[in-house]
């Protein structure tokens, strides 16, 4: 059990290169923005 | 690499490669640079006047689990090239401007009141048909598409969407694609046979305000009278927002150097009860008195942190609402891939004039030298698409070694070249704020995981 450091998700980003890029998501200006892309809260459609 | 930030008293630690969140304790917190630096003895050395070694004995068993298990101080594998840039580029996404006309006059528009430079024009139902063609072609094997409505004022041209959406359905029907539409509008022209034609559509609308009365008429006024334009649209907008259940879209606002105050307008959107929100830095030449400047950032990130106290508190009050900058799936978010394209302006989304012409994204419609081609005769210019496609956070240098990459996929190509006249060099007061937006969406991803004490 960690004392010192709390770990909130687990993820692995380099390992989504493998399964990842179906490219089925939604282009990140297409939500609401147009003006400041952010890709980082895009939703996986997988 | 890692990015440490401190809100509120939460120690955040960000491993950038691997994408995991810690928070951390005072002793973890000091002592995770020297991780990779000092040996053992050294670190236990260096915070003995703060730290009994044993303590920094466990610290260091704790980084070292993390570490081999990948999460924190991960190495990236992707330096040397991307795999997945090695298939032809597909367009899934397009922004068709139906209309080049605009019924309102905002001084900060980048499409200069509508026309984008050009003619005041509405695109054609057959010009429509040949998008939605090129779209479906182009798309290749991706099921799922989108076709965002978008002007000028889409709705000028409202016959010629109701076909296009008509048309669009039969013809991905056919090929067993679907197109998701959405539709981005000033309100100015909503009513109910449109708005129900929305709704049945299941059409996605992006509806432009941005906050309180005296802010949004400063900047969004009538075509023709000048007038302010809050007191007509607001009424509309709420009209709207309760004929579908207070789902399916965004208010969205810009805010300007003229309220640096924004988290006001943001509330202000939500005390009207709209739950889904998004209210952005504008975006233009520097040379604009509207626009934000470097001195504006301390005053812009104190009113982020502002928004996001608000936010939480709404939160825990069960009246929330979404700011959209502030939405992160942590666990469920999109892969290197996605990450990598960013917004896909050029290659993978591109605007469509209502002649038919092909841009990078709806920002670059007018820029001569960024025209691609015509969906009638699809893209002419590969080598300008290849650019855009090699545009990405490996390539570019500040990207390379910015801890937010994998979050802002690179920053908008268009603000790079209206800042630094190259898609290569990033708008380095976007990504200010866009790492301090990040910065706040970690926290409340905190708090709602409920991991701030420790």
């Amino acid at each position: 059990m960690s004392k010192h450091i709390k770990t909130v998700n687990k993820l692995n980003l380099q390992e989504t290169v493998k399964k990842g890029g179906c490219g089925e998501c939604q282009a990140s200006c297409q939500s609401a923005c147009k003006t400041s892309c952010t890709v980082g809260n895009q939703v996986c459609a997988k | 690499m890692i990015h440490k930030f401190e809100i509120e008293g939460t120690k955040i630690v960000l491993d950038v490669n691997s994408g995991t969140v810690h928070v951390m304790d005072a002793a973890a917190w000091d002592v995770v640079d020297d991780f990779r630096v000092l040996s053992e003895e050294e670190i236990i050395a260096k915070h003995a006047r703060k730290y009994h070694p044993e303590e920094v004995r466990e610290v260091l068993a704790e980084i070292s689990r993390l570490v081999t298990e990948g999460t924190l101080l991960a190495e990236d594998s992707y330096t040397g090239g991307v795999p997945v840039y090695d298939a032809p580029p597909v367009v899934k996404s397009i922004c068709l401007n139906v209309s080049h006309d605009c019924n309102l006059r905002c001084s900060y528009c980048f499409a200069g009141s509508g026309h984008f430079g050009g003619n005041r024009t509405l695109m054609t139902f057959e010009t429509g048909c040949q998008a939605i063609d090129f779209l479906l072609a182009q798309s290749a094997g991706r099921r799922h598409c989108e076709l965002d409505f978008f002007g000028g004022e889409p709705l000028m041209n409202i016959e010629t969407v109701r076909k296009l959406v008509s048309y669009g359905k039969t013809r991905a029907a056919g090929k067993k694609k679907e197109i998701k539409f959405t539709l981005t509008t000033n309100a100015l022209l909503l009513n109910d046979e449109i708005t129900d034609f929305l709704n049945s559509e299941n059409i996605s609308v992006v509806l432009s305000l941005d906050g309180r009365p005296a802010v949004n008429d400063a900047m969004r006024a009538m075509a023709g009278t000048g007038r302010g334009s809050y007191a007509l649209i607001r009424p509309k907008i709420t009209s709207f927002v309760n004929s579908r259940n207070n789902e399916n879209y965004f208010v969205r606002g810009t805010f300007t150097r003229y309220n640096l105050d924004f988290s006001r307008d943001a509330l202000h959107l939500a005390d009207l009860g709209y739950r889904y929100i998004s209210v952005e830095p504008v975006v233009g030449s520097p040379a604009e008195d509207w626009s934000i400047k470097e001195g504006d950032l301390p005053e812009i990130f104190n009113e982020y942190e502002t928004l996001t106290g608000e936010y939480l508190r709404r939160m825990k009050e069960d009246r929330p609402f979404e700011f959209f900058h502030f939405n992160l799936d942590l666990n469920n978010g999109p892969c290197i891939p996605k990450r990598l394209s960013g917004c896909g302006a050029g290659h993978e989304y591109m605007a469509v004039t209502p002649e038919g012409d092909l841009y990078p994204c709806h920002q670059f419609v007018g820029r001569e030298q960024f025209l691609l081609g015509n969906v009638l005769n699809g893209v002419t210019n590969m080598e300008l698409v290849n650019k855009f496609r090699q545009a990405h956070i490996y390539n570019k240098e500040k990207c390379r070694s910015c801890w937010a990459r994998f979050h802002c996929g690179g920053g908008c190509h268009a603000n790079a070249e209206l800042a630094n006249a190259t898609i290569m060099e990033p708008y380095h007061i976007g990504c200010e704020l866009e790492k301090k937006r990040l910065e706040c969406a970690i926290y409340t991803q905190v708090l709602k995981a409920g991991y701030n004490e420790i």
